[in-house]
């Protein structure tokens, strides 16, 4: 009895689990902690709507539309999760997602916009922009030996600026938001396939929900199953070593870069694309998807499958966050929390290792 | 003209403190990618004096901000010491968690402050008209020189003496470049990891505060420091991890950011037409591309972001 529950415990899989559960609890209790400080009586109500989300609702049809539209935000976010998980298995930190995802944006609503494309074209045009950019960070690294985060970090702010300009071609007159989708350019929005009719008519339910989840299935095939997946990952362990095997390691850093940009650019089709969200020519930040997506996949213990559900989570508090009294808190709250959950995360080893230690000992009892 | 050299300045003064910081801390084997976020923190427990005592006669108001901004810089630089040398944990993942952690903590406070003085009011934003007065030196004609202008070359000129002249710096560098040679002749690199990353959060929430002083007088922190943290590092690395060099790569990047504040007044820059925007990215293509030229030579410090491992050979 004991052993098969030490065996169980023993499983790589589990202990990751376990892990990323005790990051989410310690995340929830310090946002728990910061509402009590701010205010004691309503954060007990804070904390719990934050973790309902769409079940804030009590009419179940209304509900399930609003569960409908965080799985439309989850898309994008597991776009990015994906993107910065494949980068980090070869050893590079893409903290330039939310640049990739800035031009997915930006080239997709163009091509809709102003040219009145197809959907399937503004899809692949986010898709190659991304990849575009994830390429000059990878060729920056693999040539010129430049730090990742640094080279990503000035790449998010110069395409945040560039797609700025870009669109105002296409703004309304009157705010600074780009033109509806639905209202301008209704061929530029993804099918449906009869999804919507799940959620209670909600039409941002697109084709875009099984895609990201099947990309994920295929990123966890590539990198399990294939030969590239496995150059990649040896490439990642150590490059000299990959170089030494015959392996091409530049080509390897920069095709992973080409990949990592294209998931990016393509979440951020996912989500304008659907009609959701309207961009914002005003803004003066890079669009947090990308931040978020680094919380999920740490969360989703780096496994493409795991991401599905932490990126879920992460999108669930990230929505939840908008139901807290306003009056009295900020709804910035959720992205305090999903700070500190990356903030554990850094820690997993460690639990991992006491973990083990827990295991063997009682192991050594029995 | 005037007011170009006073914004290069200041803007210099603010890349020269972050990266001295980075500096520290780097030499010390610790990468701190979360700048940034101590930046933030730093402006906000400035911010936080000057709002709390605004009425404080000038000297002291300057006294009591830099104490704030240090002070807060490096409690939240100890979220990086405790993580990276006690817990071996990945410094990229704990810097990048900072950043994110230090906008969306100043944000939450100072909203939540807000709104409990004035429940109509659920802005992020702090204002310092009055109290910024205080960090003006003298002032000639348009352009004025600031405190922490002065305060940023003693720095630069202590962290030199400091890195070079004493056993304390000497000893901090050893641990950044081979942490078992140091630990075998009787140095504790825990002890000095600390001490590296403790400098950084001062320099870094120093630098915050002046920031955020540079050119407006309210500051809303839901816009973060908008990458100045990583800009700094460019600068550093760029000034090839010696505060030397620094310095005069400081000047380079804030002559470029300045630009876009003050590039109006110039004629033939006005005529050029070009948009605002174009102006805004100029510090961050000048950094990608210095960055571009100076990377492949680079002279980091060996052990930096390997967590240390005493029993390793």
């Amino acid at each position: 009895m004991n052993n098969g529950k030490s065996k169980f415990l023993q499983r790589e899989g589990v202990q990751s689990l376990i892990a990323s559960l005790i990051c989410i609890v310690l995340g929830l209790l310090v946002g728990y902690i910061v509402l009590l400080c701010i205010n004691a009586q309503g954060a007990g109500r804070a904390i719990v709507s934050i973790l309902k989300n769409f079940l804030y609702f009590p009419k179940p049809s209304v509900a399930l539309e609003y569960f409908g539209s965080t799985l439309a935000k989850m898309a994008p976010l597991l776009m990015c999760t994906l993107s910065i998980l494949f980068a980090y298995k070869v050893g590079l930190f893409n903290i330039g997602a939310s640049g990739q995802y800035t031009v997915g944006a930006g080239l997709a609503l163009f091509l809709a916009l102003k040219y009145q494309m197809p959907w399937y074209v503004c899809l692949l045009a986010a898709l190659i922009g991304g990849g575009i950019l994830g390429g000059i960070s990878g060729a920056l690294k693999a040539y010129l030996n430049v730090n990742e985060v640094i080279a990503g970090i000035m790449l998010n702010w110069i395409s945040l600026y560039c797609i700025n300009m870009l669109l105002t071609n296409v703004k309304e007159s009157s705010t600074t938001y780009t033109l509806a989708l639905r209202t301008n350019a209704p061929k530029g929005l993804l099918p449906h396939l009869g999804l919507d009719k799940l959620f209670s008519d909600n039409k941002y339910v697109t084709l875009a929900i099984p895609l990201a989840i099947i990309i994920a299935i295929l990123v966890w095939i590539v990198m399990e199953k294939t030969k590239l997946g496995y150059e990649l990952k040896a490439t990642g362990l150590n490059k000299n070593a990959a170089k030494y095997a015959g392996m091409k390691e530049k080509y390897n850093m920069i095709l992973t870069m080409v990949i990592a940009g294209c998931l990016s650019g393509l979440g951020a089709a996912f989500l304008y694309l659907s009609g959701i969200e309207q961009w914002s020519c005003a803004q003066t930040a890079v669009p947090a998807m990308g931040f978020n997506g680094i919380a999920a996949a740490f969360l989703g213990g780096l496994n493409p499958i795991g991401s599905i559900f932490s990126a879920f989570f992460i999108q669930h508090i990230t929505s939840g966050g908008s139901y807290v009294d306003k009056m009295v808190y900020a709804s910035q709250i959720s992205d305090l929390i999903s700070a500190v959950i990356i903030y554990f995360c850094s820690f997993v080893l460690f639990f991992k290792y006491i973990m083990k230690k827990i295991v063997a000992k009682k192991g050594g009892n029995a | 003209m005037s007011l170009l050299l006073q914004y290069t300045l200041i803007y210099a003064s603010v890349l020269l403190l972050v990266a001295l910081g980075g500096c520290f801390s780097e030499h010390s084997g610790v990468i701190n990618l979360g700048l940034e976020g101590i930046m933030v923190i730093g402006a906000l427990g400035g911010a936080l004096v000057m709002r709390g005592m605004p009425n404080l006669p000038g000297p002291a108001m300057l006294i009591m901000v830099f104490l704030g901004a240090v002070i807060a810089g490096m409690i939240f630089s100890l979220l990086l010491a405790v993580a990276a040398i006690n817990f071996n944990a990945d410094q990229t993942l704990v810097g990048t968690a900072m950043n994110l952690l230090g906008t969306a903590a100043a944000t939450v406070l100072v909203k939540a402050i807000n709104m409990a003085n004035d429940p109509n009011n659920v802005s992020s934003a702090i204002q310092y008209i009055k109290q910024k007065k205080a960090f003006a030196l003298i002032k000639i004609g348009k352009f004025e020189l600031s405190w922490f202008m002065v305060i940023a070359v003693i720095l630069l000129i202590v962290s030199h003496i400091v890195l070079y002249k004493t056993k304390f710096g000497l000893r901090l560098m050893a641990c950044g470049e081979h942490p078992q040679a140091a630990d075998s002749v009787g140095i504790n690199v825990y002890k000095m990891r600390y001490a590296g990353v403790l400098i950084s959060g001062f320099l870094g929430g120093l630098g915050g505060i002046v920031y955020i002083t540079a050119g407006v007088s309210e500051w809303k922190f839901e816009n973060g420091v908008a990458g100045f943290g990583f800009l700094a590092l460019a600068v550093m690395i760029f000034g090839q991890w010696k505060p030397k060099y620094i310095a005069g790569a400081a000047l380079l990047f804030g002559l470029f950011r300045a630009l876009s504040n003050v590039y109006t007044g110039f004629d033939f820059l006005a005529n050029l037409h070009l948009p605002s925007t174009v102006y805004n990215m100029l510090p961050y293509i000048v950094s990608l591309v210095v960055l571009a030229l100076f990377s492949k030579n680079s002279r980091a410090p060996k052990a930096e972001g390997i967590p240390y491992d005493k029993g390793q050979r």
